[in-house]
């Protein structure tokens, strides 16, 4: 049993996140709830050249050959800049379900994803693929994979509360992938998680900041026990998340039997610490935290998104105790 | 990061589980908090001792087996899936002992260390006074010096198993003139010291498992003296770490009791059907034990890699004793019209459970640490 990360993924996690940094302010993610595609100029390509992008497909594809667990942490780290860009559909969950499916697909898309000159998309069947009009090639997950080329595909595509997340429904002709459906559902639904993480430690950290600095009754707000005891509450949620999502990472990259069960549990632990840290968040802000022109919402609404996705809470609790054999 | 276990951890494992399964009392043993049930509970920690599972991550000369953590937590869920009793000497044990490692003398070591894991010497906490609870820099329980002795004066309260207990250790103020942090100094008291006098004050449930201490002109000698006079409060928060954090309430405890609040759900629901609502709150209790698990087993390789655990402690207080309440909260509803019943270890444990938010610092007190000494919020 050894819950640390080697040096070199603590490394990998601080190179992404000075470049998110850098690279993703929230002008950044503003911008791309204006344009056209939802993304950024320049970030995917960024990531790309870091070996990000790519780093889940085999070295063999041009790869870096890593797993869930070196990718867990760079996840955090997009939904602590609330990167608008596919690092969950394509990284996590489209790159290594065409190196599983193997066969004529992988054979056309898979070098050229881990390059990043291709773009995956993935969504669920029976919900939307966000951003699948800026990919390539989209994976619909239901009880099979099906593979459909978007440039034949007909796409209609609906708003959602963020901004930058543009949803897609997503009709064309499909090819069967050879994969397990239920594993890439499991990819999805723990990146997810481990974004929500990050985008709960950001909204914490920044009303933590806010409070400290906004004065009422001639005291910081964040000196008032009510306040600080909301964010104690959700400083509490994120601590008991974080580990179970780091170790659903594991049973992934592993192949732990209860894999499943393991995923729900941190997908509903994470979605729970992220809808209290936006509600904390908005209430410890008050007014300003309800504009537009506040960063805020970026990351609230980023939240309320990542959430609901690949199984709510409730969802996940249901698998949880079907799994537990009530 | 690799989250199996060792063969070696395995093998730890299963030979505990052996053990367990042989020599864990069929019957379940008197309370605790009553004088029978104080002794029984004493023989279980000679049984436990002498096998060398009393203090698995010990020194072996102190009799432990230098368990690793993650060992020890091994051992914790084993032991309470087991069904084994509740663990009398745990006050010393799992708090007090932690501070002698820390603050003892080598002699100090040599005298206390042993016995107490033996459950030969039983100890418990004289800490809060009648207007010192959450305020413990407010205690007034004077000791001053008379030469090589204090000579201690004042009451304390609230001490758990004090009425049966062998020894307290007690946090005082030994500069009579000191206010508040300074002043204090953490004193070692045989229970049978002249002057001192414990009256048992019943609990929730109705046992006599509290105890007031009245001091008289105790007089205990300067080497029972734990780390330095008037430094008593740092040595405090040394112990404090540990009554919060994994030391006294380790993952494995709530484990197995969600484990059998799982059992409960499935074998009511096999007389009475599914009932999702009260399912999901079975969930719950379930998620919270498991979340308390992997956090411990995150939290055990930042304390390998040389991190204090600190204030985090705090964070690990309010989640097992919130999660305790709300697992049997769901088990007696789940029973119904028995869940009133006075018979079931269920009730017994839900009233304990009870009280988990208020000692070892309130719930309300973490809440204050995590925002102001994790987080960092200003303090007014
Ligand atoms: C079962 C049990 C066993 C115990 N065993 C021992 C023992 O062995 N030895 C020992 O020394 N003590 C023991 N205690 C006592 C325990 O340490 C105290 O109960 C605890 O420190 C709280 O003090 P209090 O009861 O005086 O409550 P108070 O401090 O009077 O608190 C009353 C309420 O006010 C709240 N409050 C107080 N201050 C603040 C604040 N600053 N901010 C917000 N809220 C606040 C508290 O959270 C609580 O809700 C035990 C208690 C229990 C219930």
């Amino acid at each position: 049993m050894d819950f640390s990360f080697s040096d070199d993924q603590i490394m990998f996690q601080e190179a992404v996140r000075d470049l998110l940094a850098n690279e993703c302010p929230p002008e950044v993610v503003r911008a791309a709830w204006e344009n056209d595609t939802g993304r950024t100029d320049g970030l995917w390509a960024s990531l790309a050249e870091m070996g990000v992008v790519g780093m889940t497909a085999p070295e063999s594809a041009g790869g870096l050959g890593m797993d869930e667990t070196d990718l867990v942490l760079l996840l955090e780290e997009a939904g602590r800049a609330a990167l608008p860009e596919p690092l969950l559909e394509h990284t996590a969950v489209g790159i290594p379900t065409l190196a599983e499916a193997g066969g004529s697909v992988a054979e056309a898309w898979l070098e050229r994803a881990a390059a990043g000159e291709a773009t995956l998309g993935a969504g669920p069947d029976d919900g939307y693929a966000p951003g699948a009009a800026t990919c390539d090639l989209v994976l619909l997950i239901g009880g099979q994979i099906r593979a459909v080329p978007v440039g034949s595909a007909s796409l209609v595509e609906h708003r959602s509360v963020d901004g930058s997340r543009r949803l897609f429904e997503v009709d064309g002709d499909a090819v069967v992938l050879d994969a397990d459906a239920a594993l890439a559902f499991d990819r999805a639904a723990a990146a997810a998680a481990a974004q929500c993480v990050g985008v709960a430690q950001h909204l914490l950290d920044t009303t933590v900041e806010y409070a400290a600095q906004r004065f009422q009754f001639g005291k910081p707000v964040g000196s008032y026990q009510a306040v600080k005891h909301h964010l104690a509450n959700t400083a509490l949620k994120i601590e008991f998340a974080r580990p179970a999502v780091r170790h659903a990472a594991w049973c992934i990259a592993t192949g732990e039997p209860d894999r499943s069960r393991d995923v729900s549990l941190a997908k509903a632990l994470a979605a729970e610490a992220v809808d209290l840290a936006a509600r904390t968040a908005l209430q410890c802000h008050g007014a300003i935290g309800y504009t537009f022109e506040y960063d805020l919402h970026l990351w609230m609404k980023r939240g309320w998104a990542l959430s609901a996705v690949w199984g709510d809470a409730a969802w996940h609790r249901n698998r949880i105790a079907e799994a537990l054999g009530m | 990061m690799d989250l199996s276990f060792t063969s070696t951890e395995e093998a730890f494992r299963e030979e505990a589980r052996t053990w367990l399964a042989e020599n864990v009392p069929a019957e379940p043993l008197a309370s605790m908090d009553t004088p029978e049930g104080f002794e029984e509970h004493r023989a279980w920690e000679h049984i436990l001792f002498d096998a060398g599972w009393a203090v698995v991550s010990w020194p072996e000369r102190y009799g432990g087996r230098e368990a690793s953590l993650v060992e020890w937590l091994i051992f914790e869920e084993e032991y309470w899936a087991s069904g084994a009793p509740g663990r009398v000497s745990s006050n010393g044990v799992s708090l007090l002992a932690p501070t002698i490692f820390d603050f003892g003398t080598p002699e100090q070591q040599d005298r206390f260390l042993r016995p107490m894991a033996r459950g030969d010497e039983i100890w418990a906490q004289g800490w809060s006074e009648p207007d010192a609870g959450s305020d413990l820099a407010g205690i007034k329980t004077r000791a001053p010096r008379d030469g090589d002795h204090f000579v201690i004066d004042g009451q304390k309260t609230w001490c758990s198993r004090g009425a049966f207990a062998d020894w307290f250790f007690c946090l005082v103020r030994t500069d009579p003139d000191s206010e508040r942090h300074a002043g204090l100094s953490y004193l070692l008291v045989p229970g049978d010291t002249e002057g001192l006098e414990a009256r048992a004050v019943g609990r929730l449930d109705g046992e006599p498992g509290f105890a007031e201490l009245f001091f008289d002109g105790a007089r205990v000698h300067e080497r029972y003296l734990l780390g330095g006079e008037g430094e008593g409060w740092a040595v405090a928060m040394a112990t404090t770490g540990s009554e919060r954090g994994l030391n006294l309430r380790a993952p494995g405890r709530f484990m197995a009791a969600a484990d059998r609040l799982v059992g409960l759900y499935k074998e009511l629901a096999e007389s009475r059907g599914s009932d999702l609502g009260r399912r999901d709150q079975v969930v719950s209790a379930w998620m919270g034990a498991q979340a308390y698990r992997w956090q411990t087993y995150a939290t055990e390789a930042r304390l390998r890699g040389g991190a204090p655990i600190g204030s985090e402690a705090s964070f690990m207080k309010v989640l097992w004793s919130e999660l305790d309440v709300e697992l049997h909260a769901t088990a007696l509803r789940l029973l119904g019209r028995d869940g009133e019943r006075a018979d079931s270890s269920w009730m017994d444990g839900y009233v304990f459970a009870l009280s988990g938010p208020i000692y070892a610092g309130t719930n309300e007190i973490q809440r204050n640490i995590i925002s102001e000494r994790v987080l960092g919020l200003p303090r007014r």
